[in-house]
């Protein structure tokens, strides 16, 4: 099978963009081919998940790209590195590998790309619209690329990224295609009380059941409420993205393709005048979906995956900010610390905290920058907070060598912790690690998991 | 299209006629060696050390075995888009398999071929196989892919 190229998308194959143009259409026709995609699909955006070092394989290849000229075609941003580029101190690193992740990131900037280092692209003014077609890597960026914003992509991943944001192609199949776009399970959570729906600690605990139940389908979640957030619906999509391969989620109500739960299984294209002879079989329209219950059961086996140290009375850090922290985010924690907000079971203090234990935010510069516009970072920072850039805590060595237990509110961290870090991990609200970290006990607030 | 019976230089091992198995070629190339089969899928990320060519998954049922020279017969890839960069560290550090055999294209796994090629490393074969064809198959024993997709199992 050969997909059909465009005059325009030939004349780069044979070199008219430049040989680093005619390597990377190379790669993309070979993608399409092994996808069994039958044409290519114009991208107005990339983002790359392809500058992390995991070898000098991806030095190399980004550095032939450089050599052979190659410029990114469309607007592009950067996902995390190995290094933190502004606080390199914080990574732990021999020199070879320092050196490499660094030539790594240097060569994708060289290229054009925004040197963004984020894995929430979303939250620095990368926002593809309803429909439009782009090709993103990172798996919890594709989750609210595709789910929140209405955009489209497939699961892109090292070397293909970059290469579809130098030809500005993409293979047309998968999730670029409205019919693979439709739920083909419907998920109610019309029986979880609004008290815990409500509470940011409840979406990492569904997505990482989500994930897990799902595999790579689509569901369409109905019963979530209509002012679920932005970074509810991050945490959501980033657990989902870690325990399945969930590319694309619809939250009825919420997220643009699914303003009703028909809309979101595709039958609002069915067109209700006609009516159906019997044993009448359309091949166009969509299965029913089947459905299946968010039950209380089912998120408590859920959320004790996420803590493999669940018997745990210390913890010896925390980190949070996978994705990346937002401003709101920034926001949250400040009022925390600051004590003007109540804590679990702890009251609003009047005095400031300090931190016993090591207290990582992992964050995009850019949001960093307007954080500390906003003058939320000095009083974290003076708490015992490090804000760390461009790259992440499960990513690359910054967690004290010693090991240990590690709290965290994100399902990602939850999820990747203990094999990347060797840290056990123990899950828990913001308020739950910003209590815990003051003493170092873990304290969590369970109460509103049962129902 | 090459004929289907072995190149007279290369031959296949003695012991009687070899089964032919026709695959479907995903990355073209030629590779012969000693059959691995992993019996559970695997994600190269954070399954394989690039540098000893050796499955480090411990959750694996082939933990600790070499894949490096292998005729490696996958059921199927897992996870990570990253295991197209593990496939090129392979491929540059000389700890790659000889051929892959697959019961499910994975189009990531092989991008990491396609762009070890680019590159200038040399290729080997990825190539989509009906596993049932080598269910009596035992580790060790000689399978041949050749550049047209046919793969000769030593007999």
């Amino acid at each position: 099978m050969t997909a059909t190229l465009s005059d325009e998308e030939r004349a780069l194959l044979e070199g008219e963009g430049g040989e680093a143009v005619a390597m990377a259409m190379r790669i993309v026709v070979a993608a399409a081919e092994l996808l069994g995609a039958r044409s290519l699909v114009e991208i107005s955006s990339a983002h790359i998940d392809g500058c992390l070092y995991h070898g000098d394989g991806g030095v190399e290849f980004a550095e032939a790209l450089v050599r052979g000229g190659g410029r990114v075609a469309v607007p592009t941003t950067l996902n995390v590195g190995a290094l933190d580029l502004l606080h390199p101190e914080v990574v732990r690193a021999d020199p070879h590998r320092t050196a490499m992740a660094r030539r790594q990131m240097d060569a994708y900037v060289t290229m054009g790309a925004q040197p963004t280092f984020t894995c929430a692209p979303y939250q620095v003014g990368h926002e593809p619209g309803l429909g439009e077609q782009v090709a993103w890597g990172e798996s919890n960026a594709i989750a609210f690329v595709n789910s929140v914003l209405g955009a489209r992509t497939e699961r892109y991943g090292d070397f293909l990224d970059a290469c579809c944001a130098l030809t500005g192609r993409a293979p047309m199949h998968g999730l670029h295609l409205r019919e693979n776009r439709r739920a083909t399970v419907v998920v109610d959570a019309t029986g979880v009380p609004e008290s815990l729906k409500s509470r940011d600690v409840f979406f990492p605990v569904l997505g990482t059941w989500l994930g897990l139940r799902l595999g790579d389908e689509v569901a369409a979640i109905e019963g979530l409420l209509p002012g679920t957030t932005r970074d509810q619906l991050k945490a959501l999509g980033a657990a989902a993205a870690s325990t399945g391969a969930v590319a694309l989620f619809h939250v009825v109500g919420v997220t643009p393709e699914a303003p009703t739960t028909a809309a979101a299984i595709g039958i609002e294209e069915i067109e209700p005048s006609r009516p159906a002879p019997p044993g009448w079989v359309s091949r166009g329209l969509p299965a029913l979906p089947r459905r299946i219950r968010v039950t209380p059961d089912a998120l408590l086996t859920a959320m004790a995956r996420l803590s493999t140290a669940a018997g745990t009375e210390e913890i010896d850090a925390v980190a949070v900010g996978s994705p990346h922290f937002s401003l709101q985010e920034f926001e949250q924690l400040a009022a925390l610390v600051a004590g003007t907000a109540a804590a679990g079971d702890v009251p609003a203090a009047s005095t400031p905290v300090r931190f016993a234990v090591p207290f990582y935010v992992c964050t995009a510069r850019d949001t960093l920058a307007a954080a500390e516009e906003q003058g939320l970072t000095g009083p974290l920072r003076a708490a015992g907070v490090q804000i760390v850039v461009d790259t992440c805590v499960v990513v690359t060595p910054i967690l004290p060598a010693t090991g240990g237990v590690l709290m965290t509110n994100s399902g990602k961290f939850a999820h990747y912790g203990p094999s990347n870090t060797g840290y056990e991990v123990v899950y828990g609200s913001l308020e739950d690690c910003v209590t815990s970290a003051r003493t170092g006990r873990l304290v969590r607030d369970d109460s509103v998991w049962t129902w | 299209m090459d004929v289907v019976s072995p190149p007279p230089d290369q031959g296949v091992p003695a012991g009687g006629p070899p089964r032919v198995v026709r695959g479907r070629i995903l990355v073209a190339g030629r590779g012969r060696g000693p059959l691995l089969t992993l019996t559970h899928p695997i994600s190269f990320w954070g399954g394989v050390d690039p540098v000893r060519g050796e499955i480090v998954d411990p959750r694996h049922p082939q933990h600790g075995l070499s894949i490096t020279g292998r005729v490696l017969l996958l059921p199927s890839a897992v996870g990570s888009s990253s295991s197209s960069a593990i496939m090129l560290e392979l491929l540059r550090e000389r700890t790659a398999p000889a051929a892959v055999l697959m019961g499910k294209a994975d189009a990531i796994l092989s991008l990491g071929a396609v762009v070890g090629s680019e590159l200038g490393y040399a290729p080997i074969p990825i190539v989509e196989v009906p596993v049932e064809a080598f269910e009596d198959v035992f580790d060790g024993t000689t399978v041949e892919v050749r550049r047209d997709g046919i793969v000769l199992v030593a007999g």
